[in-house]
């Protein structure tokens, strides 16, 4: 068999999965989707001696509407983020992004809280977190807390997660009144993890913006917000903004250089691509709602 | 460690229980306990698309889960599409289209294509190639497996 033998408990709430991951000390894994960890246990890259189920947890797999945010429980596969009329009222950035994410029967199964927890640095979730200013619930035996997607992600897979602990919903402050969003990504193949991809959201009032977002990802071992925000605000995007904006993005990366790309195509790529998705940003804010 | 588990699950409309390893891959236990073999193996982690299967409906790698995640789900196969003797729309789509040569990768791509029509309006080819871009041919280069769901897409049935 592919994986090293591992001890296999069903939790059937938060508390009992949390306690479990508390009782293997470190040496317990939590299974959601299993789309990233699952090739993990094929490769003997990961070697837990207890994985912890969580898809059986009733009522984690929903998406709420509040006031003025969309929450998302941890076991929200990607397709139905992808496919929910709420996300696509809300949050069509997200909704987009995600027919990025791998192919369809990883949608299928791939969960919400899996994504960010796993903390890939070229996944499209995390930067999406980060682009919206979207807020984690966390659970462990001793209690629940509450960590910004920004400071959520340490390093590559690395994330503020202790051993006992679990994400359980993620929440998404809604898009406000008269803003565009763009996304725009370049990967090898259609469904690949992402050369290098950016998400911004422009909020335009007057004909100028008084709230700009630019997310990034696959430069750096996190998702980053760009400092190139701060040069948008109060301005129109002319395209000598966007070309000043595009500048700025480039100066503020330092890119991996892999198999797939090198550091400077990266850097170049960045630039294009938060380029592209600005424009299509300042667009869709111009257009009525 | 790592007890045993009962696992019962429906496959193909037919009930099996089995004694399992809890680190037994879903696609070994359809392959190697079940004896249904029409699911192929390729990579192990997810990327070729052959070890396709339908999970209570939804298309998933049965390479990345578990057995014993399965418990009391319902599966659907290759074997599950049509006979030999009498193949569904899809399948006679692929045979008249020339969709597949070695036929590694035809369960994966009919699970897929299964799916994909199920939950996409596929209006151009280019969403076709998007859907399948999760499934690895070696042989025919794509082409043809194309014209197959174009032609079960175009006459609007369910294959």
């Amino acid at each position: 068999m592919k994986p090293a033998a591992f001890d296999y408990v069903v939790a059937e709430s938060i508390d009992a999965a949390v306690a479990a991951l508390a009782a293997a000390g470190g040496e317990a894994k939590l299974i959601a989707g299993g789309q990233s960890l699952v090739p993990m246990l094929n490769f003997r890259l990961l070697r837990p001696s207890v994985l912890v189920d969580i898809n059986r947890i009733p009522d984690l797999a929903f998406i709420e509407e509040s006031v003025d945010a969309i929450t998302l429980g941890a076991l929200a596969r990607h397709h139905q983020v992808e496919t929910s009329p709420l996300i696509a009222e809300h949050l069509p950035v997200l909704a987009a992004a995600m027919t990025h994410v791998a192919h369809l029967a990883i949608r299928n199964r791939g969960t919400i809280g899996g994504s960010l927890s796993h903390g890939d640095p070229a996944a499209e979730l995390p930067m999406l977190a980060v682009l919206l200013d979207a807020v984690l619930d966390i659970a462990s035996p001793t209690g629940r807390r509450r960590v910004a997607a920004r400071d959520f992600f340490l390093g590559a897979l690395t994330v503020d997660l202790a051993s006992d602990e679990m994400v359980t919903r993620i929440v998404f402050p809604k898009l406000p009144p008269a803003t565009g969003w763009g996304f725009a990504e370049v990967a090898r193949r259609s469904g690949d993890f992402a050369l290098a991809a950016v998400a911004t959201t422009l909020t335009v009032s007057d004909g100028a913006i008084t709230h700009a977002r630019i997310a990034m990802t696959g430069v750096d071992e996190t998702p980053k917000r760009a400092e190139a925000e701060a040069l948008l605000v109060g301005r129109a995007l002319t395209p000598d903004l966007v070309d000043a904006a595009t500048a700025a993005v480039r100066a503020s990366v330092n890119p991996p250089t892999d198999l797939h790309a090198s550091s400077d195509y990266r850097r170049h790529l960045v630039g294009v691509l938060a380029g592209r998705a600005l424009a299509d940003a300042w667009r869709r804010a111009q257009e009525p709602a | 460690m790592s007890s045993a588990r009962v696992v019962r699950v429906t496959v193909n409309g037919v009930v099996h229980e089995r004694t399992v390893e809890p680190r037994l891959l879903l696609s070994d236990f359809l392959r190697h306990t079940l004896g249904l073999t029409g699911t192929h193996v390729g990579c192990e982690h997810g990327v070729c698309g052959a070890c396709t299967v339908l999970l209570d409906g939804d298309s998933v790698r049965a390479c990345l889960m578990f057995a014993v995640q399965a418990d009391g789900a319902t599966i659907e196969t290759v074997e599950g599409l049509g006979t030999v003797g009498r193949v569904n729309a899809l399948q006679e789509a692929f045979h008249a289209h020339h969709a597949l040569q070695c036929g590694f990768c035809t369960p994966g791509m009919l699970i897929t294509a299964t799916d994909l029509i199920k939950k996409y309006p596929l209006a151009s080819d280019d969403d076709i190639r998007e859907g399948l871009s999760g499934n690895l041919c070696r042989c025919t280069g794509y082409e043809h497996i194309v014209r197959a769901i174009r032609a079960v897409v175009g006459k609007g049935r369910a294959p």
